[in-house]
């Protein structure tokens, strides 16, 4: 029922699609997983915060390639590395229209969120950071938003800040303020916090490091599969995310960033790709973005990327927003009904994921017994310890939602919950 | 469901609720700490060990139920024996739960019985013997703390 989509339709966020209704049954038919059964039953899958599915136009993407089109990129002049190579950049060129950057030299492709971190914290934080300067984080970061700025601290001595939250799970944006200052350099935040849902006001976050002159990158990927992201509009200046998270392959990501950023930072890595000449005396490095990008890149991967993007803009990001704020409003309505159930995390804005304890039961056990039934959710710490520490549990079971979830999706969770009742007594 | 009553049978989830032999033990000798980063479940092992016998073992820590119930029989199972039966019975749990085929229990391990269930989730294994990991390093007294990852 979805069309592969012209690159105009791309950049508008499927807006024209708006007037047709949101076709479940049709998107679930996209998605080949959705067959499987296991343990005999129907997949609920309820984990997609941790990794999306992907739909056959993104499966049959990568085939294509590696059927039709696959050569190395930018090195062969023969016809198959042409034409990989077109694709390749035509990936990026659908990704730009996709977060509307202003230029593709501006999109970077990494191995995921996690690389793109890794890579603003060693290039630019390695060569523009100076001791005493300071990094500023929320306390709802994933692992990979706290542990490159750590490293980043024992190398060079920078100051590592973390921005507190409230019982709710809300970002208090004055204390942030307050701890905004000359020193201030870099403020690293999420988007959306992967293990409580929390949509955070990442434009007055860009805004208020604009006025003390920090830098400001943003962590998209729970964001970006649920709602339009126009890094122009947000004004940020690192914008990262994982392509496995948007219906993508895994193992490629996307590191927007602004033009003069990149110009002025030195590469991450080197090798090939990233080269103009080599001599072994001097290096002149590539233009941008293939400065930043060494070796051979992932390129079945990029063009699967181009693929998803593509996809998740020909159902259009608004229905699929709109469809999943509906089944997220059920859902939590069905789970505060449930007795002894503590949903982590209330925000007032919130996207796609709900984090909870039940009873005193421990989150593993509430896993395997919802896994016999066939439904996936994500149990334990969410790679976000700290946050858990700040909530006072060891471990959550997490329900996180994609386009293809639906109202019966959460009714088997809450039929599944009462399971685990009944077995633990 | 069968498998799921199988996993967690009555006598799991009591050593759940009133787990056995559980707190700090004052006057132990040994003790380790065992930690699973996947789950962030932590548990720590005190041991009284005098004339090469076992005399008491307590646990304390955090985790699912099969964690916690097979902490709890494996404290009631390890009190009493000597070191190196101690270190026999660590080899016959793990490969009772995690060997590749399943092997018969002697009489007077009958208590094991009820963690066979794990087997069927592959998953869960390590849950199952956390506990017990930890539990050989307190015996061998090695300090480092056991991780299941």
């Amino acid at each position: 029922m979805l069309m592969a989509v012209s690159k105009e339709s791309t950049s508008a966020f499927g807006q024209k699609f708006d007037s047709v209704p949101f076709d479940l049954p049709g998107i679930r038919k996209d998605f080949p997983v959705l067959r499987q059964k296991p343990h005999g039953q129907r997949l609920t899958f309820l984990d997609s915060a941790a990794s999306t599915q992907k739909p056959k136009q993104v499966i049959d993407a990568v085939r294509k390639c590696y059927e039709e089109e696959y050569a190395n990129v930018h090195r062969g002049v023969y016809w198959l590395s042409q034409r990989a190579t077109e694709r390749y950049d035509a990936a990026r060129e659908t990704i730009r229209q996709f977060v509307n950057a202003s230029k593709t030299t501006e999109i970077v492709f990494v191995r995921g969120a996690t690389e793109g971190i890794n890579l603003v914290a060693s290039s630019y934080g390695g060569c523009f950071l100076k001791p005493g300067d300071e990094v500023l984080i929320s306390h709802m970061e994933h692992h990979s938003n706290i542990v490159p700025w750590q490293f980043l601290r024992d190398q060079k001595g920078i100051v590592l800040k973390v921005a507190p939250i409230d019982d709710n799970g809300e970002l208090i944006l004055s204390k942030l303020g307050e701890m905004l200052g000359p020193r201030t350099k870099l403020i690293a935040i999420t988007h959306v916090a992967n293990a409580l849902g929390t949509i955070l006001p990442v434009k007055k976050i860009c805004e208020m490091g604009r006025s003390v002159g920090a830098r400001v990158l943003i962590d998209g990927c729970q964001a970006i599969p649920h709602m339009p992201v126009d890094v122009q509009s947000l004004d940020c200046d690192f914008y990262v995310f994982s392509g496995h998270k948007l219906y993508g392959p895994s193992g490629v990501g996307v590191l927007y960033a602004r033009e003069e950023l990149l110009d002025a930072m030195p590469p991450y890595q080197g090798g090939g790709d990233m080269i103009n000449s080599v001599t072994f005396e001097k290096t002149e490095y590539a233009g941008l973005p293939y400065k930043f990008e060494a070796g051979t890149p992932n390129i079945a991967g990029a063009i699967g990327l181009g693929a998803a993007v593509d996809y998740v803009s020909s159902v259009g990001l608004d229905q699929i927003s709109k469809h999943e704020s509906l089944v997220f409003e059920y859902a939590t309505e069905q789970l505060s009904q449930i007795n002894d159930l503590r949903v982590v995390g209330q925000a007032r804005e919130k996207s796609g994921v709900i984090s909870f304890v039940f009873d005193d039961i421990h989150a593993h056990d509430i896993g395997t017994i919802l896994d016999q039934d066939g439904i996936a959710v994500r149990t334990g710490h969410h790679c976000a310890q700290p946050v858990m520490e700040r909530f006072g549990v060891a471990s959550t079971v997490r329900a996180s939602l994609g386009m293809y979830n639906g109202r019966d999706d959460v009714d088997m969770l809450v039929k599944g919950l009462s399971k685990v009742r009944e077995i633990f007594g | 469901m069968s498998d799921l009553r199988e996993l967690y049978q009555e006598i799991i989830l009591d050593h759940n609720r009133s787990p056995r032999n559980f707190g700090a033990l004052e006057d132990s000798n040994r003790s380790a700490k065992g930690h699973n980063p996947l789950c962030g479940d932590v548990v720590t092992i005190y041991m009284l060990i005098s004339n090469g016998v076992v005399e008491k073992v307590h646990f304390e820590g955090k985790g699912c139920a099969i964690s916690i119930a097979s902490a709890s029989i494996m404290t009631e199972l390890v009190a009493g024996k000597t070191e190196s039966e101690a270190n026999a019975l660590f080899k016959t749990f793990h490969n009772f739960v995690a060997g590749d085929d399943l092997i018969e229990l002697d009489d007077g391990l009958e208590e094991l019985e009820v963690l066979a269930g794990v087997r069927d989730f592959p998953m869960r294994v390590k849950c199952a013997t956390l506990a017990w990991h930890s539990m050989a390093s307190a015996l061998n007294n090695d300090s480092a703390t056991v991780a299941t990852e």
